[in-house]
């Protein structure tokens, strides 16, 4: 970790760099923007962004379940929780002949509801409530490990199932017609979308999380003509704003989480703008 | 036109398929035969479980009896390669997927959002020569007309060549013209590769012009047989 520390001063000699929680931040910012860029592009393609929601949401119920049973390290009882619930989610989804929304939002608000009673019941629900904004400078060293685990296993993933997740996408009969597992490759989607998102929650915050996810692949969208682009553009919008976010809210005093998502809406304002030019 | 190539010695067999939604019975016991070279037309109003009838062969919906394809000269059963072309895909204009992006996800390992493979780029644009559609192969699917869409989808689904292609006809985005076209393609498919196709029609016209068999549908098969015999007995 030394090595890491010390090269990152070398490459940025600023101020901001002389704090290890600043250092630990800017780690964390590095793994996990090109994740949540990689993966919100076919979160946006599925027309997903209700879902990826509502499995933010659930870290409340998680957290709360995790307290009630006296976990020792929340995090886990949260991805338990969220793994859970996104197969479970994905399986009603399935299930159903009605709309997909309104079986989403009511795991939504049940999660929730639930969360929230236990935490109050508990009686040290301000102790959580940092869980709804997030703070990106407790990120420790151990969890930056875990990102790093994260980031491998996505990047695994997308390389050996991507081409596979895209017929998926287009056309699921299709996808069947030539053999492919749509259940499980659907379900280890959803399921890494649980652990980035649980795992990304502390510093990012139950609100806004949904908003890396969807943002970057949204704005990327926008002006992109094929893959390759829209997987470019949107890892490039998630890792700027992650690094302006992080650097601006350190000078002026303000969440890093809500900065990042300021910068990434500004963007796709942009791009939405240049929409019609690209693409004519 | 080339000479007929189907060899008429495999044959798909689909033996007593039922499927059941809850309590409702919406297939009963269907059997058909197909041997390649064959354009069989699978026609029945609305209801009638043409779609899942489809879908049960696809294997996406639970169903019980069997589909085996068969060669008749060796008498062995090999495991059956099935092309699709479905009535519409999930596109939207302006979409960041390209032909190649669909068609490459299909038949290359390589990720189509890491870079181009050229070897499958080359092939690809070979195969969609055939259906009259490789200039297409840099745009957007969201912004293919019903007709090039089709045709597109027609390509992905001939490629590797299955034994069976299981086509459903689109009811909405396809002229009149499109559709005779498509109808064209699918009959030179025919007669140019050794494969049975299966067509869910609403063109009874067509129909009549194309089919080599057709099957009146209605949860079980009413009526199966030449066009004029089929025609004959139920004034559709």
């Amino acid at each position: 970790m030394e090595i890491i520390y010390n090269i990152l001063e070398t490459i940025l000699p600023f101020e901001f760099m002389d704090y290890a929680f600043m250092k630990n931040a800017f780690l964390a910012i590095l793994l996990i923007s090109p994740i949540f860029a990689i993966l919100g592009t076919m979160v946006v393609n599925n027309k997903m962004a209700f879902f990826s929601d509502a499995l933010g949401h659930s870290a409340l119920t998680g957290i709360a379940i995790g307290v009630l049973l006296g976990f020792f390290n929340i995090n886990i009882s949260m991805i338990l929780f969220a793994i859970v619930f996104a197969l479970l989610l994905n399986y009603v989804k399935n299930k159903t002949t009605y709309g997909a929304d309104t079986i989403i939002s009511v795991f939504s608000s049940v999660a929730i509801a639930i969360g929230l009673a236990i935490l109050a019941q508990s009686g040290d629900f301000n102790k959580y409530s940092s869980y709804l904004v997030g703070d990106i400078l407790s990120i420790t060293t151990s969890e930056i490990l875990y990102l790093l685990f994260a980031f491998i296993g996505v990047i695994l993933f997308w390389h050996f199932m991507f081409n596979k997740l895209n017929i998926i996408s287009i056309n699921k009969s299709i996808a069947k017609s030539r053999g492919i597992n749509i259940k499980l490759i659907d379900n280890i989607f959803v399921v890494l979308i649980a652990v980035i998102v649980m795992i990304s929650i502390r510093w990012v915050g139950i609100l806004l999380i949904n908003s890396l996810l969807i943002l970057p692949a949204a704005a990327s969208r926008n002006i992109s003509k094929n893959m390759r682009s829209y997987h470019l553009f949107s890892i490039l919008f998630s890792m700027f704003s992650g690094i302006i976010g992080l650097i601006l809210s350190y000078y002026y005093n303000i969440p890093t989480g809500p900065m990042i998502v300021i910068i990434l809406g500004i963007i796709y304002f942009i791009t939405f703008g240049l929409k019609k030019i690209v693409k004519e | 036109m080339k000479e007929n190539k189907a060899c008429g010695l495999h044959c798909t067999k689909i033996s007593n398929i039922s499927v059941k939604y809850g309590k409702e019975q919406v297939l009963k016991n269907v059997n058909i035969h197909i041997h390649c070279g064959e354009l069989t037309v699978i026609i029945g109003k609305n209801g009638a479980g043409k779609s899942t009838l489809l879908k049960a062969i696809l294997g996406e919906v639970e169903h019980t009896g069997t589909i085996t394809f068969m060669d008749i000269k060796s008498k062995l059963t090999k495991k059956i390669k099935i092309g699709y072309v479905p009535q519409s895909i999930n596109v939207e204009k302006n979409m960041p997927t390209t032909v190649y992006d669909m068609f490459a996800s299909c038949i290359s390992k390589v990720p189509v959002y890491l870079k181009k493979d050229n070897k499958a780029y080359n092939e690809i644009k070979a195969h969609l020569k055939i259906f009259g559609v490789d200039h297409l192969i840099n745009k957007g699917i969201g912004d293919l007309s019903g007709g090039e869409l089709q045709r597109v989808l027609l390509a992905i689904a001939t490629k590797p060549a299955p034994n069976l292609l299981i086509l459903d006809e689109p009811v909405s985005g396809i002229d009149k013209n499109g559709i005779k076209d498509f109808y064209k393609i699918v009959n030179k498919l025919k007669t140019q590769y050794d494969m049975s196709i299966i067509l869910v029609s609403h063109d009874l016209e067509l129909v009549k012009k194309y089919a080599d068999k057709v099957i009146l549908l209605d949860k079980e098969v009413i009526k199966e047989g030449t066009p004029n015999e089929v025609f004959r007995k139920f004034r559709v």
